[in-house]
This record gives C-alpha cells, structure tokens and sequence, in this order.
C-alpha cells in the first residue's frame, strides 16, 4: 500500500474547545513525517487519536489499512508509540519493561529474548538491563522506550514530542536509531515536535498545525518555497506568528511540576 | 490470560520490591494497635465487654486491607499519566484483562498487608482461636481486599488529578473505616451511626474476620458473606467498565 496513515476530516472537540479542526493528510509508507506546531496546536490530540487513545469526534483514520473505530487491535498491532511522558514501570528493571511488552504484544517466545537483546544492544543500553528504571536518567529512559515500541517490529513508530528535555548526545542517537530502522526496516515514523530544527533535518514531509489546523503541508524545500524564506524556521513562524502564545496550566501541567519535584 | 498474569506479577514485584513501603504501610496499623489496644484495653474490660486487644486487631487487619486497596486504585491516576497504564491502553490487549490483573494484583497486596499486620499481632498476645478458621480469615481478606481494590479502581478511572483524591481519602475511606465496627462495637453506635454502618462494606468484612479469628459475630457468617461477594461481583463488573472507558 502507498499510504500506511490516511487521515480523513478528523476532529475532536471537548466541551467547548476544538482541538483537532477537520484535518486530513495521508503518510507515504517508509516515510518520515513530521507534526510541527506550537504548544496546544493539536499535536498531541492527534498523535492520541491516530493511536486509538482517545476517540475522535469526527472523522476516519485508517493505519495499515485498519479504521480505527473498528479494527483496534489491528490497528495497535502496527504502531509503536514513545509518549511524551515516560510510560515506564520505574520500579522494573529494563530488561522486565522490554519483557512485558513483548507479552502486551504476544511477541512469540523464541524470537523474544534475541529481539530484547538486539533492540538494548542498539540503544546501547544491553549493560544497563537489569537495572531499575527508576536509576535511569531522562535520555536513558527515552532509549529505552524506542527500543520497546520497536520490539514487536511495528510497521509506524509513533513519537509525541520525542527529543524534550533531552540532551544534544542523546537527541543525536535517538535519530541515529530511528533513521536505521526507517531505512533498514522500512518503519514510518511519525513524530510531532515544536523544534524546528528537528523537523527540518529529519523529516521527508512536514505538515504545520496550529489552533487545530493543518495549516500547510510539503517537504521542507517546498515549505520554504511556499513561503519564500530560507528556512523552515522562518517559514514556521511567518505561518504561525512570532508572539508568544497564551498558556493556561491545565491539569497536566501541574501534575508534570509535581513529578519534578517528587521524580516519581 | 498471560496478560493477566503478567499484570498481576507486576504489582507484585512493585510491592516487594519497596521495603520502606511494606514498613510505612504498617505504621498506621500498629499504631492503632498499640495506642487503641492498650490505651482503651482497662476501660472496655471493665465495662464487661472482653478483651479490647482481641476485639480490636481483626478490625485493624481490616483497616490495613483498606487503605492499602483504596491506594492500589488510587496509584491509576498517576499511572495514567506518567506511567505504564498508557502503555497497557496503547497495547492490542482486552481492557479486562488489563483491569483484572491489576486488581487481582493490587488485592493480592492488600492481602499480604492484612496477613504481616495478623502476625505482627501475636506479639501483643493476639490468639486466633482456631487455625482451620484462620486459614478461612485469609480467604477472606482477600475478599475484602478484592472488593476495595475494584472499589478505589473504579473511582480512579474516573479522576483525571490528585484533588478529588483528597476529598475520597477524608469524606470516604476515614468515615469506612471509624463507622465498621473496627474499632467500637456496632451495638454501643447511636441508630443514626448504625444504620450508616449498616451500609459500610467493611462493616461486614470486619465481622467477617473477627468471626472467623475471634468468634465474635455481630452479624452471621452468611450474611457476611453473602454481601461482601455480592458487592465485589458488582464491583468488578463496574470497575472494569469505567476501566475501559478510560482515555488518555
């Protein structure tokens, strides 16, 4: 198939906001495709959506040929997905957290201890398995999630906002792996960020959303073009504006300063 | 049903993994038990009604079960956002399997909780009086633990933040546990509070276990049982469909 996401007038709307605004887009199999935008642009709504996290209000998504509203299970199947907040069991060595995915994932029992090894290995965190998550340090854990969204060999790895907080060495890596196992693998990637940067080296195509819509969509050269600037920085903020958005600290806000101090 | 399993042993491996936990945990408990037991003891013999100590621990046992269920809920709405459940609700897995490993795991904490402090009581002299009825008691407590486990599960799927957590904690799980028979006897309660009881699951979970390790039953074991196992079953059913409704 040409396109492993097909994205069909998708909103979402809460109470009286309207986070995702009737956008569609479709993502090229072995593609690396890019979500950029501001925060609160509707990055993570959709990531959400696209993952069968959260339901929409309107519209279709398919992902590997799966509509999501029918097929979940298919649909979960064919993505990996690395949150923006750690989604690992802290009190678990590294090694358990990669174990009980591939039981999530029902990952068949010969295949899965080599398949640990070579993903740890290649997030060169192999020494560190039987260390408690909990020891590891914000980029350490991110490695780690890569390397087990990728453990039951899905056909799109899914990234909110991957590289916040993380260090250049770490950031490097990361993209280093994820660019080996789009090629290798032929994995699409799809990730959202608000580094520009980022999506400028990484991404084939980058699709700009702010205030829930796409505003355009392209490879780099063809934003830049578009919007005769001479990089995709320039671009992204004759798009989106240069003043400072209003933020109001919701409830996850609050509880990510809270897991700051405590470091839970 | 390895999903089950897996998720079970998770919690486990949680629970024994945090010595300072499992010895935190156990501070409120015996407290009580050495506050209460030996503060209230020379005034409840003397108003005829027994040995306060043997009275009061299957109450305690109770109280640990409790807290420690409604806190293994609770931990969902953390894990909602920071932790594993996102990788659980991301996972081509049945919502049930995962609501019931969890919650069998959690009740199995609970448990283990309820069966350290019913040790701990025998330094205070605390003797079941029979070891068949005994082993039944922790059958029990796993019931009980069943129950509250599924009972703070429930509630957590649908508390996005910490807030409402404050509120269950002081207007829920406190008036639980004062009002059951834990720590004064039913029948000495004004009507008002007894009729309150009377609607306390953990009412009929302490009676459950004082019976079964004391002989004392205010209710009967049937009656006890019967509610308790009703009330879980319900429980479960519900907890797992709030459960699966849960997004992120």
């Amino acid at each position: 198939m040409e396109n492993i996401i097909e994205v069909k007038n998708l909103t979402k709307k809460f109470a009286d906001f309207v986070a995702v605004d009737n956008i569609s887009f479709d993502v090229k199999k072995g593609e690396i495709f890019a979500f950029l935008g501001p925060n609160g642009a509707g990055k993570s709504t959709t990531i959400k959506m696209l993952t069968t996290m959260l339901h929409s209000t309107d519209g279709d998504i398919k992902i590997n040929g799966f509509d999501t509203k029918i097929n979940q299970d298919d649909v979960r199947r064919s993505f990996g997905i690395v949150f923006q907040d750690p989604s690992l069991d802290d009190e678990l060595t590294a090694y358990e957290n990669m174990e009980l995915h591939s039981v999530l994932y029902n990952v068949d029992k010969k295949n899965r201890k080599n398949r640990i090894e070579d993903l740890l290995k290649l997030v060169e965190l192999w020494e560190k398995r039987k260390d408690l998550v909990k020891t590891f340090s914000g980029g350490m854990k991110r490695r780690l999630e890569i390397a087990r969204g990728l453990l039951h060999h899905p056909k799109i790895i899914f990234l909110d906002e991957p590289t916040l907080g993380l260090d250049p060495q770490t950031r490097n890596l990361m993209w280093e792996y994820l660019k080996k196992m789009n090629k290798e693998e032929n994995i699409t990637v799809f990730f959202s960020t608000h580094y520009m940067e980022e999506a400028a080296k990484i991404a084939d195509r980058v699709a700009i959303i702010d205030h829930g819509k796409i505003i355009t969509m392209g490879t780099v050269d063809e934003l830049q073009q578009k919007t005769k600037t001479d990089s995709l920085e320039e671009a992204f903020l004759k798009l989106t504006g240069s003043a400072i958005r209003e933020e109001q600290a919701g409830n996850l806000d609050q509880m990510r300063a809270r897991s700051r101090i405590w470091r839970k | 049903m390895n999903t089950v399993y897996i998720l079970w042993l998770r919690q486990l491996k949680r629970y024994l993994r945090s010595r300072s936990r499992i010895i935190g945990a156990l501070g409120q408990p015996l407290l009580f038990i050495v506050a209460f037991g030996f503060g209230f003891g020379a005034i409840f013999a003397r108003a005829g009604a027994g040995n306060y100590m043997n009275f009061l621990i299957p109450g305690i046992i109770g109280q640990s079960i409790l807290f420690t269920a409604i806190s293994s809920g609770i931990d969902l709405i953390w894990d909602r956002q920071f932790g594993f459940l996102k990788e659980t609700l991301a996972a081509p897995v049945s919502r049930f399997a995962i609501f019931f490993g969890r919650t069998l795991g959690g009740a199995t904490v609970a448990t283990i909780q309820g069966i350290i402090v019913l040790a701990l009581s025998f330094i205070v002299k605390f003797q079941p009086f029979s070891l068949t009825y005994t082993l039944i008691a922790i059958l029990a407590m796993f019931l009980i633990s069943l129950l509250f486990t599924a009972l703070g599960t429930a509630m957590a799927a649908k508390m996005e933040d910490f807030h409402g957590f404050q509120l269950i904690m002081n207007f829920l799980v406190m008036p639980l546990f004062f009002l059951s028979g834990a720590l004064f006897p039913l029948d000495s309660m004004p009507k008002a509070l007894n009729i309150i009881a009377k609607f306390n699951p953990l009412t009929y979970g302490v009676d459950l276990l004082r019976g079964l390790l004391t002989n004392i039953w205010h209710f009967n074991m049937s009656l006890d049982l019967l509610i308790l196992a009703g009330l879980t079953a319900f429980l479960l059913l519900l907890g797992s469909f709030l459960f699966s409704q849960i997004e992120v």
